[in-house]
């Protein structure tokens, strides 16, 4: 067990190198002047080009990029991932405001997702080619595939527009002290509208490895014991079937950051999507560094875990 | 075997292929997906001749109107048919998707089939690659390559095409793994065949079914992206129509309460095309894998 973990956290390590080799590539195609966007352009226009040259070899500019990479890596790793144009924050500081509601909004829908998505997925195969497989299957296309956008414009205009229920944006009512029950009032509809994309992979992926397990000869021996169905279907099938989704899970990470840069720009939510989609707008190319460092090591991280996670609970893996 | 059996074989052979047919035309979401997908095709493909009116002309006298028997859907806040930009978006979106996807397949072919057949050195690198690439999250790359080449649909496609690969290339690599080990292919080896010439003529054909249905689900996906991205203002920007932007302008409450069919159509249209596209997918994947594989 310890040799596939240390195996695993090995591979780990130039995933790792490789994740900050893109970050700093994206920010080295970056159109713009690094000097002008640290100084603004007013400031260049009145130095004379000696100071330019000066400021510029001074920041370590004109080394060739390979330095630049181990400067910009040497200084990420210990958390100085720079600053932003604008505000007296730097990004690091400006992250750590914005992760937590997004960790709200991300934990609360993926909850949610696999309420709604487990229960969908085994109804479906339990039923299998009934007309409630067919009306789940369609059900669960349609959370595939329709755009979060739109469903959150449907929900905002017959929920907060027209009945009133749940507000339309923020993360609670502006001026009130904090109460969890306007947290809470407040969360609904972007988690539920981000869940419901995810609902539909795990109907999907729950219908299909449920369908597979149940042709297993452990259940079939389960049944012969005499066991009742419900016990063979939850205990023996069901525990099987989830195993996997272990890692389609962690895969998800990734996914559900995204969704929530559209859910949070929409809803007003000040996590780190709203703030990515800001930071593109503002051509802040030091915090979209950051959040794609931060969400992808996070990522990384969690695939590690689900790897160890799964070798626990299924010791075949350990073997292969 | 009798001669009426062999007979009755010799006019129909029930071919691999004829079976997958068979399968796929049995499949009734499929099917029904199929029928709705070609006619927003063709609605597209002729957009200029079934268009009323014109996508892009500016006409202030006719500020929002409601639907009515000359627009059917209404017009926008510049005057401009909706059911026209409607259509003319869809030409955008669809063509989007398959662009897209068509540059990542063709990434994964050409990686997968390399780490798959050359194994060893170049092998791991690239699977390291698709492994770094699969952790990094891909709306927030796409976003951040799409505010560097500058918004536009091409750069859309290209941003979407660039990030889609790690997945298929994958599957690539692990369907050329299994077929390398074929008796046939140590025959083409043993004979002397080049490598690209084993590669194209006997182990890529082997490929193509799971891989159409893989970019079956990326045509639906990529639909989705590019009109997020509009949405967002990233992606293909105005005055040319996609659904996505068209859906931007209800961002602000006061055109998502009182100008609904602004947003409601390409909304619908968005939904109808993505919904198509999986179902066919669906019956594409049981026709051509009875077995299953996963993924949504």
């Amino acid at each position: 067990m310890t040799k596939y973990i240390v195996q695993r956290v090995l591979v780990s390590i130039p995933i790792f190198f490789g994740i900050t080799v893109i970050v700093y590539a994206l920010y080295a195609l970056a159109p713009g002047d690094p000097l002008a966007m640290l100084l603004g352009e007013r400031a260049m226009l009145e130095m004379t080009a000696e100071e330019i040259e000066a400021a510029r070899e001074s920041l370590g500019l004109n080394d060739p990029w390979h330095e630049r990479y181990i400067a910009w890596f040497s200084r990420a790793i210990r958390g100085d991932l720079g600053y932003p144009l604008t505000g007296g924050y730097t990004v690091m500081e400006l992250l750590q405001q914005r992760i937590g509601p997004t960790l709200l909004l991300m934990a609360t829908a993926f909850i949610v997702s696999l309420l709604v998505g487990v229960p969908m997925g085994i109804v479906m195969a339990l039923k299998q080619y009934s007309w409630i497989d067919y009306l789940v299957t369609v059900l669960a296309f349609a959370q595939l595939s329709i755009p979060s956008f739109f469903l959150a414009l449907g929900a905002m205009y017959v929920f907060s527009l027209k009945l009133d229920i749940f507000p339309t944006s923020g993360l609670q009512t502006i001026g009130a002290p904090f109460s969890l029950w306007d947290r809470i009032h407040h969360l609904i509809m972007p988690s539920f509208i981000l869940a419901a994309y995810f609902a539909g992979v795990w109907a999907r992926y729950t219908r299909s490895s449920m369908l597979e397990t149940m042709h297993l000869e452990f259940v079939t021996t389960a049944r012969a014991k005499g066991l009742r169905e419900r016990v063979v279907v939850v205990r023996h099938a069901l525990r099987n079937a989830l195993l996997p989704m272990i890692t389609v899970a962690s895969l998800s990470l990734g996914h559900l950051l995204g969704g929530s840069i559209i859910i949070e720009t929409i809803f007003q939510w000040p996590g780190l999507g709203m703030l990515g989609w800001q930071a593109t707008l503002n051509r802040e190319y030091p915090i979209l560094m950051g959040i794609i460092l931060i969400a992808s090591t996070t990522v990384l991280a969690s695939n590690l875990l689900a790897d160890i996670l799964y070798a626990v609970v299924d010791p075949r893996i350990r073997y292969d | 075997m009798s001669n009426e059996l062999q007979a009755e074989q010799q006019f129909f052979v029930d071919t691999p292929a004829r079976r997958a047919m068979r399968r796929f035309t049995r499949h009734r979401l499929a099917m029904l997906g199929l029928g709705v997908i070609l006619i927003l095709v063709l609605l597209s493909v002729f957009a200029p001749a079934i268009a009323p009116h014109s996508p892009t002309k500016q006409e202030l006298s006719l500020y929002r109107k409601p639907p009515s028997e000359t627009h059917w859907l209404g017009t926008d806040t510049f005057g401009r048919d909706v059911f026209t930009r409607l259509i003319f978006a869809g030409r955008v979106s669809l063509s989007v998707g398959l662009v897209a996807v068509g540059i990542y397949e063709t990434i994964a072919i050409l990686l997968g089939a390399i780490a798959g057949y050359y194994g060893s050195k170049l092998d791991w690198i690239i699977m390291r690659a698709v492994d770094v690439v699969m952790t990094i999250p891909t709306m927030i790359v796409i976003i951040f390559l799409v505010s560097i080449l500058g918004p536009s649909m091409y750069n859309s496609m290209l941003a979407i095409g660039i990030m889609g690969w790690p997945e298929p290339t994958r599957l690539v690599r692990g369907q050329i793994l299994s077929l390398r080990e074929m008796d046939y292919v140590t025959a083409a080896r043993s004979l002397g065949l080049p490598a690209y010439r084993i590669i194209l003529r006997h182990v890529l054909p082997g490929v193509v079914a799971p891989l159409v249905v893989h970019a079956t689900f990326g045509v639906a996906g990529a639909i989705l992206l590019e009109a997020g991205l509009s949405f967002l203002g990233l992606g293909v920007p105005p005055p040319t129509p996609s659904w996505g932007n068209m859906m931007s302008s209800a961002q602000t409450l006061n055109i998502l309460e009182r100008v609904p069919w602004l947003w409601v159509p390409p909304g619908v249209a968005i939904m109808l095309s993505v919904l198509s596209i999986n179902f066919i997918g669906d019956g594409l994947r049981d026709a051509l894998d009875p077995r299953g594989m996963e993924t949504g």
